[in-house]
């Protein structure tokens, strides 16, 4: 047992779960937010630390080289997050729309959801992994609920009974994958740990996997809002407070997709078993293109956005679905890519939503004229997000694309027939957004820029140089994920 | 030619399926109410029976949670708050009685087409049960689809968790079992928690497409 990488581990779920009792306590709002920024922060620091140290696998926990990078960017967003957070409520509490006792609320959920994603991107247990989205779900739901209007209750409502649905979907699953194992491993915790279960896969009886896979790809599919299972997904974007819409966006749908990977894992680990590759580029292919027509004719600026997260989430179940080492480490990049943007373009979009008071694209029109900084700070997430160089998002789509025209030229056709819509309904927006005749009020708001011009200037500068160590890094992830 | 153990335990899972049925047309929301009871009894029941002839004992904690928590708790809570809500009427159905019988038929015959087959190698008790399992999950979703009100949309996602609940205690050995179903225990005292805090069905009742497009939010304001 490595002692430092342990430490960091249990400094993971620990800083945040007692983080999230003390936050239940405590009613000072402002020392909350504080409070809230420094406990990501630290779990920040302990995430980074695992890249140095790790330690061995458990039955409970595992780090390897795939989720480390996850849990790195997972607690850098939280925490940039955070910060955004505090200015964001300050004025949320300023206008009535939360009182101190929802604020109280609000940030002991915030450290709940964090230690939720951390456990369930750190279980080494297909059950425990469950739990843990589960748990990530319960939370969410409660705070997009927050605002207690009809709206806001009607989608977390719906949220909770799709997402419910999909967790029980997936507890099938690990059920099947359970019983499925245990004939080769043995009943008890070593039929459910990832590192045995990939180890002695091909040993496992193929049919059941396969029927288990479906269930998996169905269930954990509803939480990373793959078209059609996601319709919760815009509704609980735009009705909850908007730093809950960059955690959503940016977090939670990677942890789900991060389940689907490792169950795509354990069937490519098996010869037997049912390809899982085309299951996942149909559903790909299909979030890509109705999200991409759905882009057009919003007019909720935070539904927009929502329905371009089930986009990229297509993008990057499709090139995972596509697999080998290009496809597979275009999709790694996506998801840092994208984790990164779309938090910072709901950053600009809180801020937008707060100067001018409402949450229609018709009523924030010529931004860059009356605020400038978020203006151009919503400009530039948005030729990211679009996919122009230079860009880290082009990148990664471009490599998505040549690694499908290498192999299924029919199929890129298509993925990029989907690009390009949605690179045209964002743009149209933007004019307006950005150029349009200045619309609502022009008064000066207080803000912190630094998070959101933070992550773009990170995903600028992955569009223009990649470290030599992260892309083989990156490179031997890929090649593992089969 | 089975033995007793798995006598037991089939009439008790697939008593589960049977009530199962028993729920899809119950169109009275006190009746519904007690049809669920007596699946979280039979629940109780299926999940001791394994207990006992798996020698599993943390399965007891489950059954004592499946008969306290879901066969008598929450029915009595779910009970008042219809009570004091007042909307103790019938259930608007989308689809009629006939139809969906005949729906919650073919989906329990597509379980066990399913299931069958795909465990052809674990033993008769594992498969009968993981069969009877998928069939209860599978007629808890045609609930949940065919139902408007939030408390029988409720009413269809327990019964689906206790087929899931059923189909953990049916596998041999596995752990997390009690984990699991304390897990699916908070979030159906949060969702009854939420109806009653919220009195969410109220904007459940109608459904016309005017407020519906209220919901999606797109015609608001």
């Amino acid at each position: 047992m490595n002692g430092t990488g342990f430490v960091a581990v249990t400094a993971l779920l620990v800083i945040p779960a007692t983080t999230a009792l003390l936050l239940g306590l405590l009613s000072s709002h402002q020392f909350s937010a504080r409070l809230n920024v420094g406990a990501t922060l630290l779990s920040l620091l302990a995430a980074v630390t695992l890249f140095k140290a790790r330690p061995e696998p458990n039955l409970y926990l595992l780090v390897d080289d795939f989720n480390v990078y996850l849990i790195v960017l997972n607690n850098l967003v939280s925490f940039t997050t955070s910060v955004f957070s505090a200015s964001y409520i300050a004025h949320e509490l300023a206008i009535g729309r939360l009182t101190p006792s929802y604020l109280r609320f609000y940030h002991a959920m915030y450290q709940a959801l964090m230690f939720a994603m951390n456990l369930a991107l750190l279980a080494n247990n297909i059950g425990l992994l469950w739990v843990a989205i589960e748990l990530a779900t319960l939370t969410t739901v409660l705070m997009v609920g927050i605002y207690r209007t009809p709206e806001a209750l009607e989608a977390a409502w719906k949220y909770f009974i799709l997402g419910s649905l999909g967790v029980a979907l997936a507890l099938f699953g690990t059920i099947l994958v359970y019983l499925a194992a245990q004939p080769v491993v043995g009943e008890g915790l070593p039929a459910m740990a990832w590192h045995i279960l990939i180890a002695k896969a091909n040993a496992f009886d193929p049919a059941l996997l396969n029927l288990a896979f479906v269930f998996l790809l169905l269930g954990y599919g509803t939480k990373v809002g793959l078209a059609p299972l996601h319709a919760w997904l815009p509704d609980a974007h735009a009705e909850g407070p908007t730093p809950i819409s960059a955690v959503l966006s940016g977090l939670l749908l990677n942890v789900a997709l991060y389940a689907v990977l490792r169950f795509k894992m354990l069937m490519s680990a098996n010869a037997a078993a049912l390809a899982p590759g085309p299951l996942m580029v149909g559903l790909g292919l299909v979030s890509v293109l109705f999200a991409s027509l759905m882009l057009y004719r919003r007019n909720d600026i935070k539904r927009l956005f929502a329905y371009s997260s089930i986009e990229h989430m297509g993008i990057i179940t499709f090139a995972f679905g596509m697999g080998g080492p290009l496809a597979n480490f275009a999709g790694l990049l996506h998801i840092a890519l994208h984790s990164l943007t779309k938090s910072g373009i709901f950053f600009a979009v809180g801020q937008i939503t707060q100067a001018k008071g409402s949450q229609r694209i018709s009523q924030i029109q010529g931004l860059t004229e009356t605020h400038p900084r978020l203006g151009w700070g919503l400009t530039l997430g948005v030729v990211a997000i679009a996919g122009m160089p230079p860009m880290g998002i082009f990148l990664s789509e471009f490599l998505v694309v040549s690694a499908t025209v290498a192999r299924e030229p029919l199929l890129a056709l298509l993925l990029v027939a989907g690009l390009l819509l949605a690179f045209g309904a964002l743009l149209l927006r933007l004019h307006g957004l950005a150029f349009g005749e200045p619309q609502g009020s022009a008064a000066p708001v207080q803000a912190s820029y630094l998070p959101m011009f933070m992550h773009l200037a990170l995903v600028l500068v992955a569009g223009i140089w990649l470290p030599a160590p992260l892309v083989a890094w990156f490179n031997h992830v890929a090649a593992r994920l089969g | 030619m089975h033995s007793l153990a798995f006598d037991i335990a089939h009439l008790l899972a697939g008593g589960m399926v049977v009530v199962s049925l028993l729920l899809l047309y119950q169109d009275r929301l006190y009746a519904l109410l007690n049809v669920y009871a007596l699946h979280a009894l039979l629940l109780a029941l299926a999940v001791s029976w394994q207990a006992y002839i798996q020698h599993a004992a943390h399965l007891y904690v489950t059954a004592a949670i499946a008969l306290v928590f879901k066969a008598i708790l929450i029915p009595t809570v779910l009970h008042r708050i219809i009570q004091r809500l007042g909307i103790h009427r019938t259930i608007e159905q989308v689809v009629g009685v006939g139809l969906n019988m005949l729906a919650g038929v073919a989906l329990v015959a597509l379980a066990i087409l399913v299931m069958l087959p795909v465990t052809a190698t674990a033993t008769a008790l594992v498969r009968e049960d993981l069969a009877f399992a998928l069939a209860v999950v599978l007629l808890g979703l045609l609930i949940m689809i065919t139902r408007r009100n939030a408390v029988s949309q409720v009413v269809g996602f327990m019964s689906l968790e206790n087929g899931l609940i059923l189909a953990a205690a049916g596998a041999r050995g596995m752990p997390l079992v009690v984990e699991i179903s304390i897990a699916f225990s908070v979030l159906i005292a949060l969702i009854v928690i939420g109806i009653f805090l919220f009195r969410i069905q109220e904007r459940f009742d109608t459904v016309e497409m005017q407020m519906l497009d209220t919901f999606r939010g797109e015609r608001q304001r």
